[in-house]
């Protein structure tokens, strides 16, 4: 008898599994969110320029004229050509060219990928860490809550950007300076991810203690399923909302960091260029003219981060019902 | 009231020493101090007398005791790359940084509520919505490449501003300040709008924001029964009740001012700690890593502390509810 009604009681608090189910596609295109997205034009631009640097990003080799950074691709001859528009601009480098004879644009193509590249890592870090922490310092309670919470509150006192450059200064130091692209890239990400957790670790806690009494999670608890099993499937999904407001709010914040940490001169080396390494590179060239080498990477990344704050800020408001 | 006060200052010497624990693990397990100090010819016997010297060969508990001593007199130790004591190298750049971020965050404060009562008194004029779109863009945009374009409009193009440091300074005891000559307050411009320009569009929304609400309230209604002029209305009643979270806000941001200032710095090559620091990064010194670490960390903690004390002084609905959610 009771074993007929509790999975059913579970089953009517777990989590709309909508979208492997038939259909889901017109289930999609009938919801608010959706529907909201559809009445606002800027959104909808904001997410048509998002995907189109995600592409340009993903098919950088297929759209470039040179690979960048193949030094037997490169000519010094071509060194520091204006845009393809002014007077002595050049066929196939339509922004540009580099002191080393570096097609601008293709550069930012490579750039945007590797920039892109550190951000979703950072993000998926830092909401991994956070979702995890959050999780069980709210379903576990008690001492490993409060331990994990302090953590937060002392790092919420301090901005993620020193965070970033402490742990990228630390990582050096035991590791050597002497570190190859590649691994500079994973200290990035690294340092980006232990910036950001806190965020989603108080977001996902909150919402953890409100689930957590509900009856779905009662009726778990009782047919005996272990603790990660009920948090991961069962609790995690009612809470997600919000995490998702904060991971795409937190892919341009992990962008920017990556930018400014490149920017620095502590992040990816110029071997590897990030859109903030190239900013770094152009800033050298500001005083002598060559004005495009700095303004087109910093133009895509500004139009970057620009169009993935309003897609955060619209879907901040669309999963709000309060402010519906 | 004082037991609020008091257990507000436990919790700030708790993350100071949180701090302290960090700083001191970055210094001696980052890399090996002493390796650090030495060259490749040193022989084995003079880099083990310089460990002992250094009480490298001590307890933990002993070494992070001494650290902690250490560093509650401002001793940090000596900078790897410039072979002084960091306290002198901090205390020398301390003038710049201050200056740039006061300045920064005046401006801020001025500019950020006299905006933010603008587009809440008139939301549908054009010169709110363009003062919405720059807070958006101000927000978007990276501290650097505000800098940047800064640096090529008005030092560049127009070459009106100088692009790199703190112009002439003048020396009053241990400070030196830039704010007494014209090439130092012109030097001071770039910088302190680009440091000062996201706090800005904070408190802007900020003040707009609160102003919407207030407005909303019954006490603004009741004083325009009375018949009072809208003026006596905007800015001796309700603007008054927005300051309270405006100037809580923008001491607490005080600190991220102090923090953002590395990016400015580093832009406008101004010579402040911030700039040191990102220079340590670059070069792994630990000594002026962690000493930093220390510095921002006191400033920030005394600010949230006073804050806090300042917010129960002037808000009296909080002294009833004194046990503060964390």
């Amino acid at each position: 008898m009771s074993d007929a009604v509790v999975p059913r009681k579970a089953e009517a608090g777990a989590p709309r599994t909508g979208f492997q189910q038939p259909g889901w596609l017109r289930r999609a295109a009938a919801s608010d969110l959706f529907y909201s997205f559809r009445r606002s034009k800027l959104t909808m631009l904001a997410a048509f320029v998002t995907l189109l640097f995600f592409l340009a990003a993903i098919f950088a080799s297929v759209l470039a004229v040179q690979n960048p950074f193949d030094p037997a691709q490169l000519q010094l001859m071509n060194s520091r050509i204006p845009p393809l528009w002014t007077a002595d601009g050049q066929s196939p480098y339509l922004l540009g060219t580099d002191e080393q004879g570096r097609d601008v644009l293709s550069a930012i193509l490579y750039g945007l990928r590797i920039s892109l590249a550190v951000g979703v890592l950072g993000v998926l870090l830092s909401g991994t860490i956070g979702i995890v922490l959050g999780l069980v310092a709210g379903y576990v309670g008690g001492a490993i809550d409060s331990l994990i919470m302090r953590i937060a509150d002392v790092q919420l006192t301090f901005p993620a950007i020193l965070i970033a450059l402490l742990v990228n200064g630390v990582v050096k130091s035991v590791f050597g300076n002497r570190l190859d692209a590649m691994s500079m890239l994973g200290v990035l990400v690294i340092a980006i991810g232990l910036s950001f957790w806190v965020q989603y670790a108080r977001t996902v806690r909150g919402s953890v203690l409100v689930e957590k009494n509900k009856d779905y999670v009662a009726a778990a608890q009782l047919i005996g399923l272990p603790a990660p099993v009920i948090m991961l499937r069962h609790v995690l999904p009612n809470a997600i909302g919000p995490v998702l407001v904060i991971a795409t709010i937190n892919l341009a914040l992990a962008i920017i960091t990556e930018a400014t940490l490149s920017f620095l001169g502590v992040g990816l080396p110029d071997t590897m260029p990030s859109l903030g390494t190239l900013i770094r590179i152009g800033n050298n060239y500001l005083f002598s003219g060559e004005w495009w080498i700095v303004a087109f990477p910093g133009f895509a990344l500004a139009a970057l981060i620009l169009s993935i704050n309003l897609l955060g800020d619209w879907l901040r408001e669309a999963l709000n019902p309060k402010l519906r | 009231m004082l037991a609020f006060i008091l257990r507000r200052a436990i919790q700030a010497i708790g993350v100071m020493v949180v701090v302290g624990v960090v700083a001191f693990s970055m210094f001696r397990f980052a890399g090996d101090p002493v390796n650090q100090m030495v060259s490749i010819d040193t022989s084995a016997a003079e880099r083990a007398r310089i460990r002992d010297q250094l009480g490298l060969n001590d307890p933990v508990l002993v070494q992070f005791s001494r650290y902690f001593v250490n560093a509650a007199q401002f001793k940090f130790g000596t900078s790897y790359q410039f072979r002084q004591p960091v306290a002198d190298l901090l205390a020398e750049r301390l003038p710049a940084t201050l200056e740039l971020a006061t300045c920064a965050t005046m401006l801020a404060m001025v500019f950020g509520i006299l905006l933010g009562v603008h587009s809440a008194l008139r939301r549908d004029s054009l010169l709110a919505k363009v003062f919405q779109a720059i807070s958006l863009v101000g927000i978007s945009l990276p501290t650097f490449l505000i800098g940047i374009l800064l640096i090529y409009l008005f030092a560049v193009v127009l070459g009106w501003l100088p692009s790199f440091g703190r112009g002439q300074v003048v020396r009053i005891g241990w400070w030196t300040t830039g704010l007494l000559t014209l090439s130092g307050l012109k030097a001071l411009i770039m910088p302190s709008i680009t440091l000062g320009l996201f706090q800005m569009t904070l408190i802007m929304r900020l003040v707009q924001a609160e102003m919407l609400e207030v407005l909303r309230t019954d006490y603004i209604r009741f004083a325009r029964a009375r018949g009072l002029t809208t003026r006596a209305i905007h800015f001796g009643h309700a603007l008054r009740n927005t300051l309270v979270p405006v100037i809580t806000v923008a001491g607490l941001q005080f600190g991220s001012v102090i923090a953002f200032s590395i990016i400015t710095e580093t832009v406008f090559q101004w010579p402040g700690m911030g700039l040191l620091f990102v220079q340590a990064v670059q070069n792994v010194d630990i000594p002026i890593m962690a000493a930093y670490l220390m510095m921002v960390s006191l400033i920030f903690v005394t600010i949230n502390l006073l804050v806090d004390i300042l917010y129960t002084v002037v808000d009296p609905r909080l002294r009833s509810t004194i046990s503060r959610p964390a």
